[in-house]
């Protein structure tokens, strides 16, 4: 996360301080339910931490697609029938007896595949990104209940099975692969964005279209990479969901879309374009999860987490938005 | 270096280009006149490969060219600064400049290269500190300008297309950019410039061109081409009378401000405005005009002093409906921001503010508003297909025209117009002056603002000065030059010598 060498002084602190804000908020929700649970040995457990994790690990896979996405000004609502048409597919696979490796590759492709139809119906057909996904929602939901005839559908035991488990096989893991998957993408997102050309593209697309276009930058191609990438990671967050629930579920994951866009957006990333970044998202992801596994210690019932998540994503945005206007 | 052979460009019916023919040598600055829609911005589209022309051709360096897209014509040695400044607010003023043309390795970006060649690339431009990696979103609009300029410089443009690059920029920044220009033309390149006002061209080119309905009519070296001559090619007649005269009857006063002051750039004015009058109001920009005309119609909070309407009632904490219900109308300098709903038809634009009246039970009565609509565009002269075409579709002047037929529409008598006739062509210019003078025919009260000298010297019967923040002068035009004008919009101490 290192900035630009040569920038003053005082504006790089000032960038640092909004993106504090998060970070700070995460902690703050941490350290009350340490406090709230009354054993914060037990809430700041290895072991709950493992729990956290594992249960933020499809959101946090998913967001970094979805960060990009936003990025270029851009929206995917198709994210949490993605997952269950990849993991579907991903089950077929390996129901058929099929090497993993291979189950892998299906959940990609047909990520990919749902992203490149996206892109198409937003650079081609010129329809808006919420409309064009709001409608691949519904057709790759509609597609995996086909793929798995209505049904759950059932997996044989393979190494996949461990990728998003709680407490990993090898105790030297630490953590589950998954999470060290996730971790790696992150770093990998964060340096597509910051240090190549095809990342900062992405920001020059998302603050200003025509300026990238008169300098000679073809939004339209990037677009179709940026969503074909994205879906990839979509179907990559449905396999770790099958994997989780070894089984592969049309049904499952309805609704994540919205927790995938929360996390970008407590993140920091504007909907409006040219702003965003892969530490943002994923604590934003990560509040959302101890938030989540805190209130389930506590024993509170449903409905006040979706309240609680719910005020924070407004508040998150109301904050960023009279930080920009005192600056 | 550029030459334009013959160009024809249509769209569907309307023939946007229509044999336009011009040449620019290395060297020189082309200054590029016409009105709005005598195809100035398409011919630059052609040229900078934005669009490609139906018949003619275009030559860079006696080599015909036919750029396919922007990135082709860039690559060329064209570049194309667009009015609307076409940067990145959200990347540094180093990607920006860069943008398209990066030093990378297989895909990664080479920092230390590229902050070199930023670094290189701003070293040009002495007079402002811009640093590589300062956000664009953080710059002034004059800084702005120069990133688009240098960005230009970064793709080794030899020939600079500018379209009106001052309209947003003030006298200074004006200034600085002209001597650049001279600079940039010093050194070999070839530039085109389109400007509304003539004596800017004057004062920064060294030939012209006239466009009139996408055809070239007329062009030479400026020394030899007096104003008059210029004005007439571009209209296609002779403007006999660019204002128009009336009799000056100075009615009751309809609107009233004694020490106004509000927290965001106006601390002190105090005038009146009487029914009948048109009252100028001059100023450098950020001189606190608009925010004098914004706090007159409740926009903007009055913190010190009080406004009265003609009665003598209270107006200064008055909202702007208990404003409109008082009779005060305003049409901003802003026009795409708050002055227009560019997506709605004119007849919502122009209807906007007086729907209330033409309900009937509560429901809008169509034909009334289609009907007092038609009677409006015909009496301010509205170009458009429709009353239903959207507004956004109109040329500047246009839309300008419907900002000002709502007032009337509204039946306003007191008129506040910030900045009516910016960037606008000047058959429409002629036509809001006209509006404006008709206005004050049938009583109203007009208070208008602008950037124009001569303008408010041949449209008000009083003009005043602000001077940062204050009202520091208000005369009967009679008994101002421009010279003394401008020297009380710079400052007090000009202003005390110049009356002494």
């Amino acid at each position: 996360m290192s900035e630009n060498t040569g920038s003053s002084a005082a504006l790089s602190w000032q960038r640092w301080k909004s993106r504090l804000g998060p970070v700070l908020a995460l902690v703050v929700v941490v350290l009350a339910f340490a406090v709230l649970t009354g054993a914060p040995e037990r809430y700041l457990s290895v072991h709950n931490l493992r729990v956290v994790l594992a249960q933020t690990v499809t959101v946090a896979v998913a967001a970094l697609g979805m960060t990009m996405i936003v990025i270029t000004g851009g929206i995917d609502l198709s994210v949490g029938s993605v997952i269950a048409l990849a993991g579907v597919a991903a089950a077929r696979v390996l129901h058929a007896g099929a090497s993993p490796w291979l189950a892998i590759g299906a959940a990609l492709a047909m990520g990919a595949l749902v992203g490149l139809v996206n892109a198409a119906a937003i650079t081609r057909l010129k329809v808006i990104p919420f409309v064009a996904t709001l409608g691949t929602l519904g057709a790759a939901r509609g597609i995996a209940k086909w793929m798995a005839n209505e049904q759950t559908v059932d997996i044989p035991a393979t190494w996949l099975n461990e990728l998003a488990v709680t407490v990993p096989l090898n105790a030297a893991w630490l953590v589950a692969p998954g999470v060290w998957l996730a971790a790696l993408l992150s770093l990998g997102v964060f340096v597509i964005l910051k240090r190549t050309v095809f990342g900062r593209h992405l920001f020059a697309v998302g603050s200003n279209e025509a300026a990238a276009r008169a300098c000679g930058l073809s939004p339209e191609r990037l677009k179709l990479a940026v969503y074909s990438f994205a879906g990839a990671l979509f179907g990559l967050s449905g396999l770790l969901q099958m994997s989780r629930l070894r089984q592969g579920d049309p049904t499952v994951a309805a609704g994540v879309e919205l927790d995938v866009i929360a996390a970008v957006v407590i993140g920091g990333a504007s909907l409006s374009g040219g702003q965003g970044g892969v530490a943002g998202s994923l604590i934003g992801a990560l509040l959302m999860a101890f938030l989540r596994n805190g209130s389930q210690q506590m024993g509170w019932p449903t409905y006040v987490q979706e309240t609680m998540i719910g005020v924070i994503i407004v508040l998150a945005v109301a904050i960023d938005r009279f930080r920009a206007r005192r600056a | 270096m550029l030459a334009v052979n013959d160009v024809h460009k249509a769209f569907g019916a309307t023939r946007a280009l229509n044999g336009v023919t011009l040449e620019v040598a290395a060297g020189q600055v082309l200054a590029l006149l016409g009105e709005n829609g005598a195809g100035k911005s398409t011919l630059m589209n052609v040229v900078a490969g934005g669009l490609r022309p139906d018949a003619g051709d275009v030559h860079i360096n006696n080599h015909k060219v036919h750029f396919r897209s922007a990135a082709e014509a860039r690559s060329g040695g064209v570049a194309l600064i667009h009015q609307e400044l076409l940067l990145c607010p959200a990347l540094t003023v180093q990607e920006n400049l860069l943008l398209g043309i990066e030093t990378s390795t297989a895909g990664f970006l080479n920092a230390q290269d590229n902050h070199q060649r930023a670094v290189h690339l701003l070293n040009q431009f002495s007079h402002l500190a811009l640093r590589p990696n300062q956000r664009v979103s953080d710059l002034p609009v004059a800084a702005r300008q120069i990133v688009e300029i240098a960005r230009a410089l970064a793709a080794n443009a030899s020939v600079l297309l500018m379209d009106e690059p001052t309209s947003s920029l003030g006298t200074e920044d004006a200034k600085h950019l002209h001597t650049l220009i001279r600079e940039l033309s010093g050194q070999g390149r070839a530039i085109v410039y389109i400007s509304h006002f003539l004596e800017e061209v004057r004062r920064v080119a060294t030939h012209y061109c006239v466009l009139r309905d996408g055809r070239s009519v007329g062009q030479g070296e400026l020394q030899s081409a007096d104003d008059a001559h210029l004005v007439a090619q571009m209209v296609g007649r002779d403007v006999t009378q660019l204002f128009p005269t009336r009799a000056a009857v100075r009615g009751l006063v309809a609107v009233q401000a004694k020490g106004i002051a509000t927290d965001n750039g106006l601390h002190e004015a105090t005038l009146e405005a009487h029914a009948g009058e048109i009252l100028g109001i001059a100023g450098l920009m950020g001189s606190g005009r608009t925010e004098l005309m914004r706090a007159l119609y409740g926009l903007d909070v009055i913190v010190h002093g009080q406004v009265t309407d003609g009665a003598g009632h209270g107006l200064t904490h008055a909202s702007v409906g208990e404003h409109m219900a008082a009779g005060f109308g305003f049409v901003s300098e802003d026009r795409k921001g708050e002055g227009l709903a560019l997506n709605l038809s004119i007849v919502d634009n122009i209807t906007l503010s007086s729907l209330r009246r033409l309900t009937r039970r509560g429901f809008l009565s169509l034909r009334r508003q289609r009907d007092e609509t038609t009677a409006n565009m015909r009496h301010f002269g509205v170009k458009a297909r429709s009353p239903e075409q959207p507004v956004g579709h109109l040329s500047g002047g246009n839309q300008q025209k419907v900002a000002l037929a709502r007032l009337a529409q509204q039946g306003a008598t007191v008129w506040l117009l910030d900045e009516p006739t910016r960037g606008v062509d000047i058959g429409s210019k002629v036509q809001i002056y006209e509006a404006m003078a008709n206005a004050a025919i049938n009583g109203a009260a007009v208070i208008m603002t602008s950037s124009y000298l001569p303008e408010l010297l041949g449209v008000c019967d009083r003009i005043g000065v602000m001077c940062k923040g204050r009202l520091v002068q208000v005369r009967d035009t009679k008994d101002f030059t421009a010279a003394q004008i401008l020297n009380a919009a710079l400052g007090a101490d000009a202003s005390e010598r110049a009356s002494s």
